[in-house]
């Protein structure tokens, strides 16, 4: 049974994406957009919705680095770790990050309000080093603007 | 009314461009100053972003970089006539980084307002699909290989080839796929060219699909461009509107965060839903792609240099670039740099003159010590190599690659272990697990190289690390587990000192 506080969105966007071709990957992310990640008890319904099995669904969901089993803080800080950002100094605010959040990668603080994750290129290569809040784009972020932009968000 | 210009692209955001817009907005509201907020793509001049332009009688002029509080004194100083600032940059297309670029595929980025369809057809636009609605599909496909256009993804393969396998293929469906996964660190020319110019790579799958008998088609864009899929969305509806798809209609399907997708079986994969895994080739997607059915896969570059192809000519485009590299390609100068950006130029010209007369040397001041081209799997290149001239040929002869032409510059505080250390430790994470040698190889790979940078049997410990390298490159189906050895090998060969050589 699928938990009630979100079965009707779930089941929603299974009608939204049902009939399309390959439509297990809008569909997740129609899901994670709007619940901040995919549950682990949709599997089977969308498993069931599509036709496939849950294996088939879960390997798609574990593939993938963007999709999330549980849900994340309040805001998701992604910082590149690719080769133009490590060239003007992401490893540096990487520590930072760790250090001022209390966090590794993929954790989340205690009071809910940041994941941080790590990402590779968000194309922004000529402005790095790069960071991510959800959606928003930030460059040439160092540890004082880094501290800035998480006050920010608070 | 006056037209005032400020970047939308995404990297001229990240530096504060919504924040300006919003100030001179506010500053001309303020002041009942009448102008028109024209939120264009990015020129790709980054050390210069924010980026505001004017429009004057003697053209476009530009200010810049430009931050919120700037806005009160540009007014002071009448800059919505091109006055003095101390943030005058004259005109646009007078600075020489831009002047003496050849811009063929991104001749409207940053000049148009990207999601006015208007303003496209004003400069240009579509006249490469109505020259292509007067000819015979084999034309079309012919144009495209007479022009000498190769994949600018990074495999460098013949378009026109590509497309004649699936001109030449029956079928009751076939797709044009295309490849905006752009998943290489140090290149952004996709995302600029989808946040800066979005109808011209619809224009360039448009007539893909009318030279090869498809109806619909897919870009494949990745998650992390969440404002290139915006644009596309908004493109593609006015497109819709206006009545250019009526025989082609295409869709935005969005990636989840693998590296692996970038490559085109992997991509066709994700796209049918499944996890992105490799494919065995034969078949080729030309022949069975995506559901099986014949497929144009293509990068958003690639499609996106058709259109001017069929306006010009093939000969126009041919025209430019050397040996068998015709054409131009958008070359992006990353990493630690003083003037990154985007730089259109014809093939031929050296990577030396790339770094120094366009990219101005390092960011921090100090000397380039190594520059990687093409991607996380490109080769690491030593000054020595400087002079090399960007060219797929010759840069396959000294065992790098021109890829999708992302230049990453390093300066002289470089570990190169640790960038060694870091391909392996990249390919380990993003490897889709499809061939041993990848998935395990990578692993493998980290940890003998942390055995050399702790000088732990060293030279027996760089031989293993070759012959892992070997069995990488010759069991490996796709380019990740074949080309991850490069820039291990290129840092090894290149930089001996780094790994405790003597």
């Amino acid at each position: 049974m699928l938990n009630r506080t979100y079965s009707a969105g779930i089941e929603a966007s299974i009608a939204r994406h049902q009939g399309a071709a390959g439509a297990l990957l809008p569909l997740l992310h129609d899901i994670q957009d709007s619940l901040g990640h995919v549950p682990p008890d949709a599997l089977p319904v969308i498993a069931k919705a599509l036709n496939l099995s849950r294996a088939e669904v879960h390997g798609v969901v574990t593939f993938y680095h963007h999709f999330r089993s549980a849900p994340p803080g309040r805001h998701v800080l992604r910082i590149c770790r690719a080769e133009a950002c490590q060239a003007m100094g992401a490893d540096g605010l990487v520590a930072h990050a760790k250090k001022s959040l209390g966090v590794d990668f993929h954790g989340t603080t205690q009071d809910g309000a940041f994941t941080l994750e790590a990402v590779y290129c968000l194309g922004n290569c000529a402005c790095s080093p790069a960071l991510m809040v959800d959606d928003d784009l930030h460059g040439r972020v160092d540890a004082k603007r880094f501290d800035a932009i998480v006050a920010s968000c608070k | 009314m006056i037209a005032v210009y400020v970047p939308r692209d995404s990297s001229a955001v990240s530096l504060g461009a919504d924040a300006v817009a919003r100030a001179i907005a506010a500053e001309a509201a303020r002041r009942g100053a009448s102008i028109r907020l024209v939120r264009n793509g990015s020129r790709g001049m980054f050390w210069l972003e924010p980026l505001v332009e004017v429009t004057t009688p003697e053209g476009r002029i530009a200010y810049g970089p430009v931050v919120p509080e700037d806005a009160a004194s540009l007014f002071e100083n009448d800059f919505l006539h091109g006055g003095e600032h101390q943030l005058r940059l004259g005109l646009t297309e007078e600075i020489p980084y831009f002047r003496n670029q050849e811009r063929l595929t991104f001749a409207r980025v940053g000049l148009v307002d990207p999601v006015s369809l208007e303003d496209y057809v004003a400069h240009g636009g579509y006249r490469g699909l109505k020259n292509a609605q007067a000819m015979a599909p084999a034309a079309i496909v012919q144009a495209v290989t007479d022009s000498g256009l190769r994949g600018r993804g990074g495999a460098g393969f013949p378009t026109g080839i590509k497309w004649k396998t699936v001109l030449g293929t029956k079928a009751d469906q076939k797709y044009i796929v295309c490849n905006a996964d752009e998943g290489d660190s140090g290149t952004f020319s996709d995302r600029m060219l989808m946040e800066g110019d979005p109808f011209v790579l619809i224009e360039g799958m448009t007539i893909a699909g009318l030279a090869v008998g498809a109806t619909k088609g897919y870009i494949y864009c990745r998650s992390e461009y969440p404002y290139a899929e915006a644009t596309l969305i908004q493109a593609i509806e006015a497109a819709r509107a206006a009545g250019y798809m009526e025989n082609f209609d295409l869709e935005v399907r969005r990636g989840a965060g693998a590296y692996i997708c970038g490559e085109e079986t992997s991509l066709l994969e994700s796209l049918e839903g499944k996890r992105g895994q490799i494919r065995f080739k034969p078949p080729l997607p030309a022949i069975q792609g995506l559901f099986g059915k014949p497929t144009v896969i293509n990068n958003v570059i690639s499609l996106a240099s058709v259109p001017i192809i069929l306006d010009q000519g093939a000969g126009h485009y041919k025209d430019f670039g050397m040996g068998r590299s015709r054409g131009t390609l958008p070359f992006q100068l990353a990493g630690n740099i003083k003037h990154g950006g985007l730089v259109e130029k014809a093939f031929g010209l050296t990577l030396r003159q790339l770094l120094y007369d366009y990219g101005g040397g390092s960011a921090t001041g100090r000397p380039i010590r190594a520059v990687q081209v093409g991607g996380p799997l490109g080769a690491y290149l030593p000054e020595s190599q400087f002079d090399t001239p960007l060219d797929y040929e010759a840069f396959a002869g000294i065992n790098a690659m021109l890829g999708h032409g992302g230049i990453v510059a390093f300066d002289d505080t470089v570990d190169m272990a640790k960038m060694a250390r870091y391909a392996m430790e990249f390919c380990a994470i993003e490897s889709c697990g499809k061939c041993t040698p990848c998935r395990i190889g990578s692993t493998r790979g980290v940890e003998v190289i942390d055995k050399v940078i702790a000088n732990r049997d060293r030279a027996a410990n760089t031989v293993l690390l070759r012959d892992l390298c070997d069995t990488m490159v010759n069991g490996s189906l796709c380019a990740l587990g074949g080309l991850t050895p490069y820039p291990v090998l290129s840092a090894l060969n290149h930089f001996p000192e780094d790994f405790h050589a003597v």
